[in-house]
């Protein structure tokens, strides 16, 4: 195996519907934290999610992962759920406001998976960057995650 | 420190196939990727490099001089070629696009004056990049 490490990134499109809004807060404070994301019919964005992985260049393939595996994760366990689906009927957003910030843990958390699994022993997640619109993104670089405390 | 990034563009045609396995295999392995007439992207190079503000003109590097490396070390050898056959790192290694960000990564180390190469991130598309930090290298 080689020590060459390369960072591997890969985008995601979905396009979802999600509404901003807290049950334990009023409909007022609710209004005045996610203004017009707390229209009560939802909106929706075209996200792009930028997933990074770092490894060893395999010296046969010449690949850190296979980009069909990676594919095929992310439309098994992301673009099936959250493909012209509303974000707050998933159950990853029952307890959580649908903010572009916890899609980006959630997406931290789905894609841990792919790099704890059998067939990449030496991968990391390295970043989760989400695009909600071409002029607000953001990062996570999981610090914190598994933490449960978020949640609530 | 200033960290100055640098694009460049080339085109060029590449398969894979790792001649130790049977056809089978390569194209189990590499999918349509394994297809030996090739096939083409437009690459996109990105090259960050890292230093210190010259007081004297403002630069960390001379841009002129960074295109022209990337011109002279990379575009010319790589745009318009077919990797597999006419680009000699990649006679017995497979050109993909990590293999291709530490390539130009070896391609540029050393040759940039005044600053340190940081980062060479290779887009085969828009959704697809491989980033190399010189790890290992």
């Amino acid at each position: 195996m080689s020590r060459v490490i390369v960072h591997f990134s890969r985008r995601y499109h979905f396009s979802a519907a999600h509404r901003l809004h807290v049950d334990a807060l009023s409909e007022e404070e609710n209004r005045r934290t996610f203004g017009k994301c707390n229209n009560p019919f939802g909106h929706g964005h075209n996200y792009v999610v930028e997933v990074t992985l770092s490894g060893p260049v395999d010296a046969v393939t010449g690949m850190v992962v296979n980009l069909s595996d990676l594919d095929l994760f992310a439309q098994r366990e992301v673009l099936d759920l959250f493909d012209h689906a509303n974000l707050n009927t998933l159950e990853a957003f029952r307890d959580r406001v649908t903010t572009t910030e916890n899609v980006s843990v959630e997406m931290w958390s789905i894609f841990s998976q792919f790099a704890e699994s059998k067939e990449y022993p030496q991968v990391r997640l390295e970043r989760i960057a989400i695009e909600e619109t071409g002029n607000n993104s953001f990062e996570y670089f999981g610090e914190g995650a598994g933490e449960a405390a978020f949640s609530s | 420190m200033i960290l100055l990034t640098r694009k460049a563009d080339f085109s060029a045609a590449h398969f894979y196939w790792n001649p130790a396995w049977s056809e089978e295999e390569n194209v189990r392995v590499f999918g349509k990727c394994a297809n030996r007439q090739g096939h083409g992207h437009n690459y996109t190079l990105e090259v960050t490099v890292a230093g210190e503000i010259d007081a004297v003109s403002g630069f960390v590097v001379d841009l002129k001089q960074l295109k022209d490396i990337l011109e002279r070390e990379v575009v010319s050898v790589y745009d318009h070629r077919h990797l597999n056959f006419e680009v000699p790192e990649f006679e017995h290694t497979i050109p993909t696009t990590e293999n291709i960000a530490v390539a130009i990564w070896r391609r540029l180390e050393g040759k940039i004056e005044h600053a340190k190469l940081h980062r060479v991130r290779v887009y085969e598309m828009p959704d697809l990049f491989a980033d190399f930090y010189g790890e290992g290298a």
